[in-house]
């Protein structure tokens, strides 16, 4: 990979640091009257997700980092890895525990993610904003109850659990917002 | 594209055709004389934190290359030396690699020198524009070495206090720092991270008697604890606007401070400058007594007008440029 210099820096920029791929946030360049000058750098670790600031001497540089993102549709666990394939070329990845992560909860077959590739294996999945699934277990509604009011919990075919309001019922599909986990509406009928 | 469109606003435009009036009748009225000098020149300066411009002239029997300007400073000189009396000067600067908040490679300077001055009358003079053209009322003046005994409680005076100690305190200060930093580098990282936001709210704020490593282009003198440099900046909200000297006249002190700065690129790799004849010639022939001072306009137009960034107060910055 090509090295950047602290002038090239920019956001979204992935580079190397410490080991671990980064995408710079910020980069804010600081000089004295005369003298040396710094630039003040806000990363994202994209491994650990961890926000770190370092500073350095203006002019110094760092490695690349081989990171892309794709679009990728889920297809299927083997309890190990979470397979993702590319819909254009069919081709698979394989994302372990540490890559789906959070995201585990919102993965439904066909669904396309956002998968964070480096060295071609994924390090990140970021789920779609809002998502539509089924609700596999909730306790019965009361009669009367619409749509004011207080929430229940339900689980859903994921296994993700959410608040939903008390007139949704077993069987029903609904649209999350996966940003908050929270319950949106009654899934369009498609 | 839709960034043909000023990145200042026009009320910030005007506010700049203003200020510009009022810089210059500032100096008319102090009997200050307004002079122009050349952005392309042949020789440029060797400071090692300083990169430039160099452009392709292409001119037959002439060196292929000349630098854009980082400051009028040895043009200007070179006038003082022919008997110029007090000068101003607001013109285009150009620093390559300074890109940021308070930074673009092409910025305005205004520059100035007054003859049989020395940088404490220089500093009230700074002080007087300063205040008028920002509104402020008042005006502080800490040197170098109080400044980092009040928020550092370091003695820069101290022989116990050398680059290790210096990189010790910004450990803790700042945690995780870049590595190799010399003395100096090791100031320059204090003041920007450390002083500079704690004198953010200290209004207009004169730093000088600077460490004599970062004397640049200023004399040195001595003072009760020592010798120090003879070097003022002016900080506005934290914000750096100017750097003054009361300039080195010696010529031998000059061209040892120029042989060290090449030293120092060579050292770290960077291109060596071949030092200005023309200014050598004119400091050996006499440079009077005098102090200067170069301000940015940019920055002062930023605080003027209350917008966070220069890109803000210039009709088109680097990016739209």
């Amino acid at each position: 990979m090509a090295n950047f210099s602290t002038n090239e820096f920019k956001s979204g920029l992935k580079v190397m640091l410490d080991g671990d791929p980064c995408s710079i946030l910020e980069n804010e360049f600081v000089k004295p009257g005369k003298g040396q000058a710094f630039n003040r750098v806000k990363m994202r670790n994209l491994k650990s997700g961890r926000v770190w600031e370092r500073t350095f001497k203006s002019g110094d540089s760092l490695e690349g980092a081989d990171v892309m993102d794709m679009t990728l549709e889920y297809s299927y666990t083997d309890g190990e890895f979470w397979y993702f394939m590319d819909p254009a070329s069919y081709e698979q990845f394989g994302a372990d525990r540490d890559a789906v992560a959070e995201t585990e909860k919102w993965l439904k077959e066909q669904e396309q993610y956002e998968v964070t590739l480096y060295n071609g294996a994924p390090l990140a999945v970021t789920p779609p904003n809002f998502i539509e699934l089924a609700i596999t277990e909730t306790d019965p509604g009361l009669k009367g109850d619409t749509a004011q009011g207080g929430s229940k919990p339900a689980t859903l075919n994921t296994g993700a659990v959410v608040r939903v309001p008390l007139f949704i019922t077993e069987g029903e599909v609904i649209r999350i917002d996966t940003r908050s986990g929270e319950y949106v509406s009654r899934a369009s009928k498609s | 594209m839709s960034d043909w469109r000023p990145s200042a606003s026009l009320d910030t435009i005007a506010a700049r055709a203003r200020l510009l009036h009022q810089l210059r009748d500032f100096f008319a009225a102090r009997n200050v004389m307004e002079v122009e000098t050349p952005l392309l020149a042949q020789a440029t300066v060797p400071d090692p934190n300083l990169e430039v411009f160099a452009v392709s002239t292409d001119v037959m029997g002439e060196s292929p290359y000349r630098f854009l300007q980082t400051s009028p400073e040895f043009a200007m000189k070179r006038l003082l030396a022919a008997g110029s009396g007090d000068i101003f000067q607001i013109s285009k600067a150009f620093r390559k690699e300074e890109s940021g908040r308070h930074h673009n490679p092409e910025f305005s300077l205004l520059e100035w020198y007054r003859v049989d001055w020395d940088h404490r009358m220089l500093i009230r003079e700074v002080a007087e524009l300063v205040c008028e053209m920002l509104g402020r009322a008042g005006w502080q003046v800490w040197t170098y070495r109080a400044l980092f005994q009040e928020h550092l409680s370091v003695d820069l005076f101290d022989p116990g206090i050398g680059r290790l100690q210096l990189l010790d305190v910004a450990h803790q200060r700042i945690g995780d720092m870049p590595p190799d930093l010399d003395y100096d580098a090791a100031l320059a990282l204090l003041m920007t991270h450390c002083i500079e936001p704690a004198i953010s709210d200290w209004g207009v704020v004169f730093v000088t008697e600077f460490p004599v490593s970062q004397a640049a282009l200023a004399r040195t003198m001595a003072v009760d604890s020592g010798a120090v440099a003879a070097r003022f900046e002016c900080y506005v909200d934290g914000c750096e606007v100017a750097n003054g000297y009361w300039e080195q006249c010696d010529v031998a002190a000059l061209t040892e401070q120029f042989l060290a700065d090449n030293a120092q690129r060579q050292q770290r790799g960077l291109p060596m400058r071949e030092l200005d004849q023309r200014l050598l010639a004119a400091q050996a022939e006499g440079l009077p007594d005098c102090a200067g001072v170069a301000l940015g306009v940019d920055r002062l137009l930023a605080l003027r007008t209350g917008v966070s960034s220069l890109a803000e107060t210039l009709s088109f910055d680097w990016h739209r440029a």
